[in-house]
């Protein structure tokens, strides 16, 4: 019996189909959750993918943020269950309130689209346990409003509490700079994701689901989602150990 | 809206139908197959429908001479778009079209509607889009004018697209002085189909409804045709000004997945998408193609705007918005789908069987005749306004020989082209390299999405686009190409290379081309030399489809890119779908190993006419062209499949802009890799390195396949010379042969000085010369 | 030569908006969604952009001359946008010159 997570689907995602794909080759079984409905169909865990949530329109991820899958997902990371968000997804997360900061508009003002190296900085999270400590991810980055802002004493309070999850590094995996061409969108301490403090919901921007496959360069985000799928499948199997006495 | 619709001048004095851009012999013909005068209604419907851009009336005659059939054509010209079969059941759409006039009115605008518009043409024959090439042309790069159009059309283009959920895979970004004032934006889109789901534009079954979904109508893109708004309501109210076109790529994303759900649901007679014309287009071209009419119930169509016109109602060019045909009995499953997705939906009308376009004000019964009181406010046969709508034989004449003088002491023949006194041919190089036809276009790629869809196969901008095919081993390969430098000086030659140069890329990554897509961007057609242009183009096209046995599927025609005194060069944008069978056997055009052998397959020729090294030496070269023999580019892809089929090739990339040097910079930069070769020089260096003569590919295979490689070449009746070996930080080409000695003589050598650049610079310079060309330096 | 200049700083707003009869794909989408919020009655959203900036000018007439100008030419795109000026008041009066 496989891991089933939950893949959001707003009027506007575009990267649902390729996230229920690659969640389908890390071994789990992807389950459409449509927008209209606050019915989470029991999932193991849930992911928010990227797009164009109602076009982005207003503000990325302002107006999906009200929608009733919401108000369910809410419910959902507030009792501990698996959530992560992903480029537009992410961008969801942090307009709901569930992850810190904002994701702002490019530096350079313009959409980028390409790939990026990112260090994941915790070893010990839901998300990352498969990756090698310190390990360096490649994967591509898509979005105009990727740039990751909280004030200077949130920032400090991430850096101390380990809820930064992965940054953007340079060749010589060093965190790059706001203007350094590896840092794709000007993010404030090179963030390109972060984690709750429950350690439960997470959010990045870029795609490892489009790092899935070999022939498309890079299958480095399946040691992301197969993290995700493994977490979500040892939560599945502690609650069947309780409800089994 | 078209741009022949004359501006909206002195209304008062001029006649109506002048005003909306009829000729009086056009309103004669009109009132011929009425048997009646117009009324105004029906007098703007077939201004949009005659117009230019919607009957093709210049160029239908010309367009019925290419090659269309084939056995693997599953839809051909006249549908919304053309399919081919590729195999396990499954179909490619592809087609490429014009948004010029638009883009030049509003950039951003005008591109995002342009990829909308290609978009719907793509799932209106029920195929999911996977991917859109965009190519893009514009004057002077340093003009603030043209900076501000390409920042508009890339960023809509982008917007759109990256929106929508489509990947921008490829395309062009060429710069010349010809388009300055007429910028071109043409763009191509591929989808997939299952071969026995695919959908057609026409309205069967007398009684069954016609149901208009999608967004609200405006007065979207009414542009000439407002002079009637002057005529009916008062001239000054602003709020009944003609209406820019305004894209919603959020509205087509949900129209997409609506439509195709439609269709899986096996709920659609027929379907078209709303584009130029509107609503009057969309009746009038599916009642024509299955023979029936259809009768348009005014009232029932949506309006974004209050107290709109019927004629504005029925010429708006709204966006996103389709009409699909349907049995009664289908209407609440369809309605449903469009309410889980948000969208408006009703029936605006019945497919009747008298085969006329009827537009009825006052409602229409439950078993579709008009309620009683309605008013029939036009009558028009569907095929008057579509298939048989008037065509024209414009008159051609090629232009007397005009030679443009040439500054005094500039080369005109072919003789040592190299800038005398010491230039070094690889300080010429990098000038090519960086310069904006031939540098690198990540400035550009990389605002748009090219990665969603989890289908792209291979690094951007090197090469053809790749797309890899879901639940099979396949794989599409897509590209655009136009030469109008050459088309300039010889429309029927350029066209004929444009073609060529298509279709090997598509072959130079293993794939086989198998059909073509086109988009003429041409000047005035009632200027003989702008007609003949067009008509040479048209015939160069041909034959070399013909020859590569390559039917054409579709495209667009696009006339009237031009100012007084400035027309653009003529432009035949082709696109070329191709299919690899096992994505396995992909190659890509970086070099891949120290020590592959370089080889050069087919044989150069002279001429230097219409290269980008004329254009950046400024050589007055214009007798000097290129040949462009079919035979041999048929055999050198032939024989290039082949050799990747068997899987003797590591890398392979055709020698074009910027002739065999520039290929092998670009294969080195890419594979971050130099190399040491040489070439031989039987006339003059400048030819033997940046010569572009067509029908020649570059590949490298590992020593020990060289001996095979060489006999498959021979059982293709292709020349080989070997050009050297990859390795090593620096791009070295020594030159050898008659030319190249004697030729140096003013610069003390007897031998033409080795071309030697360091990888690193070439980087550089390919790096940085698009956004240093557009002042997007930091 | 002493000289007295008197300037003042007056502050605008301009307030961009699509044109009547644009699309207005923003506005909708924001429209469609209030349903979610528990919201109705709410209707006509349109969605543009507001710019604040201030002037220098001798007077009030004057500064508005250059935002008009400004608006006209770079804040708004006069074929799908219109906009409106909001005076915002002067915030200072600067009196400066050598002796008087």
């Amino acid at each position: 019996m496989s891991v089933r997570v939950g893949v959001v689907v707003f009027p506007g995602s575009n990267c649902d189909t390729d996230t229920a794909w690659a969640l389908a080759r890390a071994g789990a079984e992807p389950v459409q959750l449509w927008h209209e409905s606050a019915d989470l169909l029991g999932v193991d865990a849930i992911v928010l993918p990227g797009g164009f949530a109602y076009g982005d329109y207003l503000r990325a991820g302002a107006i999906a943020r009200f929608s009733p899958v919401m108000r369910a997902v809410a419910g959902y990371a507030a009792d501990g269950g698996l959530v992560l968000g992903i480029c537009n997804g992410f961008q969801v997360l942090a307009e709901a309130g569930l992850l810190p900061g904002a994701l702002l508009r490019n530096r350079t003002l313009r959409f980028v689209c390409r790939d990026v190296a990112i260090r994941a900085e915790r070893a010990d999270t839901a998300f990352t346990h498969r990756v090698p400590g310190g390990g360096v991810l490649r994967m591509p980055v898509a979005h105009g409003e990727g740039c990751y802002y909280a004030d200077a004493a949130t920032l400090d309070a991430l850096e101390r509490d380990g809820r930064i999850l992965f940054r953007y590094v340079d060749a010589a995996g060093s965190p790059a700079p706001a203007g350094d061409r590896a840092n794709p969108n000007g993010s404030l301490r090179a963030i390109a994701g972060v984690i709750n403090a429950a350690g439960n919901v997470a959010g990045l921007m870029p795609h490892p689901e489009r790092a899935a496959d070999a022939l498309l360069g890079s299958d480095d985000g399946m040691l992301v989602l197969r993290s995700l799928v493994d977490s979500a499948g040892e939560r599945a199997g502690m609650i069947q150990h309780a409800v089994a006495g | 809206m078209s741009a022949d619709l004359a501006p909206a001048v002195a209304a008062a004095a001029a006649p109506l139908h002048r005003a909306l851009g009829l000729t009086d012999g056009e309103l004669v013909d009109i009132e011929r197959r009425l048997g009646r005068g117009p009324n105004d209604l029906e007098l703007a419907m077939f201004s949009v429908m005659w117009s230019e851009h919607c009957s093709y009336k210049s160029s239908r005659p010309l367009l019925r001479t290419l090659p269309t059939g084939g056995d693997d054509v599953v839809a051909g010209p006249g549908e919304n778009a053309g399919v081919m079969r590729i195999g396990d059941g499954w179909a490619v759409a592809f087609k490429i079209e014009s948004h010029n006039h638009p883009s030049a009115v509003e950039p951003y605008q005008g591109a995002a509607t342009g990829v909308g518009g290609i978009l719907r043409d793509i799932f209106a024959m029920g195929a999911r889009p996977i991917a859109v090439l965009d190519a893009l042309r514009f004057g002077d790069p340093a003009d603030p004018r043209t900076r501000h159009l390409v920042n508009g059309v890339v960023r809509g283009v982008g917007g759109y697209g990256n929106c929508v959920g489509v990947p921008t895979v490829g395309g062009e970004l060429v710069f010349d002085p010809s388009y300055q004032g007429n910028p071109l934006v043409n763009v191509m889109a591929i989808g997939l189909v299952r071969e026995d789901a695919i959908v057609r534009a026409a309205a069967p079954g007398p009684g069954n409804l016609v149901i208009l979904y999608g967004s609200a109508t405006g007065r979207d893109g009414i542009g000439g045709a407002s002079v009637l708004a002057s005529a009916t309501f008062g001239a000054q109210d602003p709020s009944k000004r003609p209406a820019v076109q305004v894209g919603d790529p959020f509205a087509e994303k949900l129209l997409i997945e609506a439509t195709l759900e439609i269709l899986a649901a096996g709920l659609a007679e027929g379907l078209s998408d709303l584009g130029a014309a509107g609503i009057t287009c969309g009746v009038s071209e599916t009642a024509d193609r299955a023979g029936t009419g259809i009768r348009v119930d005014l009232d029932a169509i949506p309006r974004r705007e209050p107290g709109m016109a019927p004629f504005e109602v029925m010429i708006s060019e709204s966006q996103e918005r389709m009409v699909v045909i349907a049995r009664p009995d289908r209407l609440p499953q369809i309605a449903a789908i469009c309410e889980r997705w948000g969208i408006p939906c009703g029936v605006i009308g019945r497919v009747t069987d008298d085969g006329d376009v009827a537009v009825i004000e006052g409602g229409l019964a439950p078993d579709g005749m008009p309620n009683p009181g309605a008013r029939e406010l036009a009558r028009i046969p569907a095929r008057a306004l579509a298939s048989e709508a008037i065509v024209f034989d414009r008159l051609a004449a090629p232009p007397p020989r005009r030679r443009r003088a040439p500054a005094p002491g500039i080369p005109e023949t072919a003789a040592d082209m190299l800038p005398e006194g010491g230039t070094d041919p690889g300080a010429v190089l990098l000038g090519l390299l960086g310069s904006p036809n031939l540098a690198s276009r990540a400035w550009v790629a990389e605002q748009y999405d090219r990665d969603v869809g989890t289908n792209t196969v291979g690094s951007a901008g090197h090469g053809a686009a790749v797309l890899r095919v879901k639940g099979t081993r396949r794989a599409l390969v897509a590209t655009t190409d136009g030469n109008e430098a050459v088309s300039a000086l010889d429309p029927y030659l350029g066209a004929a290379l444009s073609v060529a140069e298509a279709s090997r890329n598509v072959s130079v990554t293993g794939a086989r081309p198998l059909g073509v897509t086109n988009c003429l961007n041409f000047g005035d057609p009632t200027r003989p030399e702008s007609f003949w242009q067009l008509r040479e183009a048209v015939r160069g096209m041909g034959d070399a489809c013909r020859a590569l046995g390559l039917p054409v599927t579709g495209g667009n025609v696009s006339l009237y890119n031009e100012a007084p005194g400035s027309a653009i060069a003529p432009t035949p944008e082709i696109g070329i779908v191709g299919l690899l069978d096992d994505v396995a056997l992909l190659v890509g055009p970086a070099f891949a190993a120290d020590g592959d052998v370089a080889l050069l397959a087919g044989a150069g020729g002279p001429g230097l006419g219409g290269s980008a090294y004329a254009a950046v030496a400024g050589l007055a070269a214009e007798d000097d062209l290129p040949g462009l023999d079919l035979a041999a580019e048929a055999a050198v892809q032939a024989f290039v499949r082949d050799a990747i089929a068997a899987r003797h090739v590591t890398a392979a990339q055709d020698v074009s802009g910027g002739g065999l040097a520039v290929a092998l910079a670009e294969m080195a930069i890419w594979g971050g890799r130099g190399g040491q070769f040489r070439v031989p020089v039987p006339s003059a260096p400048a030819v033997a390195l940046f010569g572009e003569s067509p029908s020649r590919i570059v590949l490298t295979v590992r020593p020990p396949d060289l001996a095979a490689v060489r006999a498959l070449a021979g059982r293709h009746g292709v020349k080989i010379a070997e050009l050297g070996t990859v390795g090593g930080p620096r791009l070295v080409i020594e030159m050898f042969g008659e030319g190249a000695t004697g030729a140096a003589e003013g610069r003390g050598s007897s031998i033409a000085d080795a071309l030697e650049v360091t990888l690193a610079d070439l980087r550089h310079a390919w790096d940085h010369g698009l956004p240093r060309a557009l002042g997007e330096e930091a | 030569m002493n000289a007295e200049v008197i300037a003042a700083r007056f502050r605008f707003a301009v307030n961009v908006l699509p044109k009547d009869g644009i699309l207005d794909p923003q506005g909708r989408a924001v429209e469609q969604s209030l349903p979610h919020l528990g919201l109705a009655g709410v209707g006509e959203v349109r969605v543009g952009r507001r710019v604040e900036l201030a002037v220098d000018a001798p007077d009030a007439a004057a500064a508005r001359v250059v935002v008009d100008e400004l608006a006209r030419e770079l804040l708004c795109n006069p074929l799908i946008e219109q906009y409106a000026i909001e005076p915002l008041g002067a915030i200072s009066a600067a009196r400066s010159g050598a002796g008087g």
